[in-house]
């Protein structure tokens, strides 16, 4: 369809239409994950209350329409914080305080670029994918420290000082863990990686690397600041960190980066360890006439896969008590980096011997 | 064309925010400013086609080192006065020295050793180049020896740093996880006079 597109335009110079074609590919991808984004906190919302035998938000409706009670809340939510004012405090840096938010929401968006959504949708299927990735989820510390340090506040400081320390520890973890994913698979290009997970849930990454797996995921948890690993927010004993001086649309995009990171690290758990857009289901049903579509490979596995994920952040929102600090330090340091090097030694040594069934074509 | 204007683009951001980082009085911008030139001349190397150099560059000094350095730089409660104090007097100096670098720069990075006709441009890769996959067959073929001694400083810089900071004999009042799960009740609850487990005489 893009290409048909490209086509009608071809009365323009070709480096217009290409850059054209990529800002449009890019709306592609950034609208839905704003639209994401946006009813990503009022499910959390549903489900933490429903978790905790509440309703939730249900006083805001969609068009009118009853039985969409809440549905409209995200929205509300929206215009509310478009329209409240910017404070920024006395002796705050004025420049770096407003620029905190767009550093913090950039590389949160920026990685997105090179995730496979399916077999060929993709906006760019580079090499060194996964490289890029770990460069630009690394990047997301600036935001914090930045706002921390502009606000010209001690809860704020605080906050993002806790913030970079946990963000600094736990990308080590993170990234052994992804050493194993490139070891097993041989590559560092993402619909590599899924494509090297072909065969039956069996052949998936989780089961050979089911230790990195884990870690990955909790990792993640950490890296985006969420419970069980907020304190750089602990509101019981630093009001609300980094962003405590933060209001209206500014405090906004620290939501907006912090539930785009969420999806993020779902939809890469999802693709490094749970194959992607491949279909859990034997190949034969794949084949089947109509319903083979949906039974098959396909974006749909892709999205249902993230979504399980993203469920399992606001369940452990839900389920366990926000850790101590130096606990935070321990799991990382101590227990979480020691599990990866033996599991990636572990894994170099399968790989080497062709383990089958998952390491037979390395 | 196109790669000309990128160029000319990353070059003049290395050059200006390079600039920054001595002309800025507060030194939490200057080290901003030092990840940008870091960033932009990721973007060059990215034009050399030396994506994993570009990437890793990103990774390791934007992602972690100056995320430290500006942790540092920002706890730290520096006094401008302090420091600009007695400026005018070492003026003198700090000339000769600059143009004795300058000078010594200009020997041996001039265009006499680095000019255009020795380096001519280098040539494009064809589409399946893999930048990531060519350096990893040198480090672990041609050079695996340099690369292995490097490796090896390395892990002693490491272990130098632990064994720099290690205090053992400090008295912490730290809380140890290992024994604390294995507490039992025996441990914490001692009994007197004749109760039974439920409490009552």
């Amino acid at each position: 369809m893009i290409a048909l597109l490209a086509a009608q335009l071809s009365f323009l110079p070709a480096p217009v239409v290409t850059v054209l074609m990529i800002l449009l590919k890019i709306l592609i991808i950034v609208l839905p994950l704003m639209g994401c984004v946006a009813y990503t906190t009022l499910v959390e919302r549903k489900v933490i209350g429903y978790m905790q035998v509440r309703i939730g938000p249900n006083r805001v409706t969609l068009l009118g329409l009853n039985f969409l009670r809440g549905w409209g809340q995200p929205i509300a939510d929206a215009v509310k914080l478009m329209t409240k004012e910017i404070v920024i405090p006395d002796g705050a840096n004025r420049f770096l305080f407003l620029a905190a938010p767009v550093v913090a929401l950039a590389p949160a968006l920026a990685a997105w670029a090179v995730v496979p959504f399916g077999g060929e949708l993709t906006l760019t299927n580079i090499n060194a994918g996964l490289l890029y990735i770990l460069a630009l989820t690394s990047l997301s510390v600036y935001g914090i420290i930045i706002a921390g340090w502009a606000s010209n506040s001690k809860y704020a400081f605080l906050g993002a000082m806790r913030s970079a320390a946990q963000i600094v520890s736990y990308e080590i973890a993170m990234g052994f863990a992804l050493v194993g994913v490139l070891t097993a698979a041989g590559s560092l290009n993402l619909g590599d990686i899924v494509e090297a997970q072909r065969g039956s849930v069996l052949h998936w990454y989780w089961l050979p690397l089911f230790p990195l797996c884990l870690i990955y995921f909790i990792s993640g948890v950490a890296e985006t600041n969420r419970a069980p690993f907020d304190v750089s927010e602990g509101e019981s004993e630093i009001v609300a960190g980094f962003h405590v001086e933060y209001a209206g649309m500014a405090f906004a995009l620290f939501f907006l980066a912090e539930y785009a990171n969420m999806i993020l690290i779902s939809a890469l758990t999802a693709v490094l360890f749970f194959g992607g857009w491949l279909s859990p289901l034997p190949t034969f049903l794949g084949e089947l006439p109509v319903i083979g579509t949906l039974l098959g490979d396909g974006i749909h596995w892709f999205v249902f896969k993230t979504a399980f994920f993203l469920f399992c952040f606001l369940w452990f929102r839900a389920t366990f008590p926000r850790y101590r600090y130096d606990q935070i330090m321990r799991l990382g340091w101590k227990v979480f980096l020691p599990i990866t090097i033996v599991w990636i030694v572990l894994t170099g040594a399968a790989v080497v011997w062709h383990l089958p069934p998952w390491f037979a074509h390395a | 064309m196109a790669q000309q204007i990128i160029f000319y683009a990353f070059s003049a951001l290395v050059i200006a925010a390079a600039a920054m980082v001595i002309v800025l009085r507060n030194p939490v911008h200057a080290v901003l400013c030092l990840v940008v030139a870091f960033f932009a001349s990721a973007g060059l190397w990215m034009l050399l086609e030396a994506e994993f150099l570009a990437i890793t560059l990103v990774l390791v000094y934007v992602g972690a080192v100056m995320v430290l350095f500006m942790f540092v730089v920002m706890m730290l409660d520096i006094n401008l006065a302090v420091l600009r104090e007695g400026f005018a007097r070492y003026v003198p100096v700090a000339l000769v020295f600059a143009a004795l670098m300058m000078v010594s720069l200009a020997l041996v990075v001039g265009p006499k050793h680095f000019g255009l006709a020795l380096f001519a441009a280098p040539l494009a890769h064809a589409a399946d180049y893999n930048n990531t996959q060519a350096l990893g067959r040198a480090l672990f073929s041609q050079f695996l020896l340099p690369f292995e001694a490097a490796a090896v400083v390395l892990l002693v810089a490491i272990i130098a740093a632990i064994a720099l900071t290690l205090r053992p004999s400090r008295q912490t009042k730290a809380p140890k996880p290992e024994l604390q799960v294995q507490v039992q009740r025996n441990d914490r609850v001692r009994l007197i006079k004749d109760m039974d487990a439920e409490g009552t005489p």
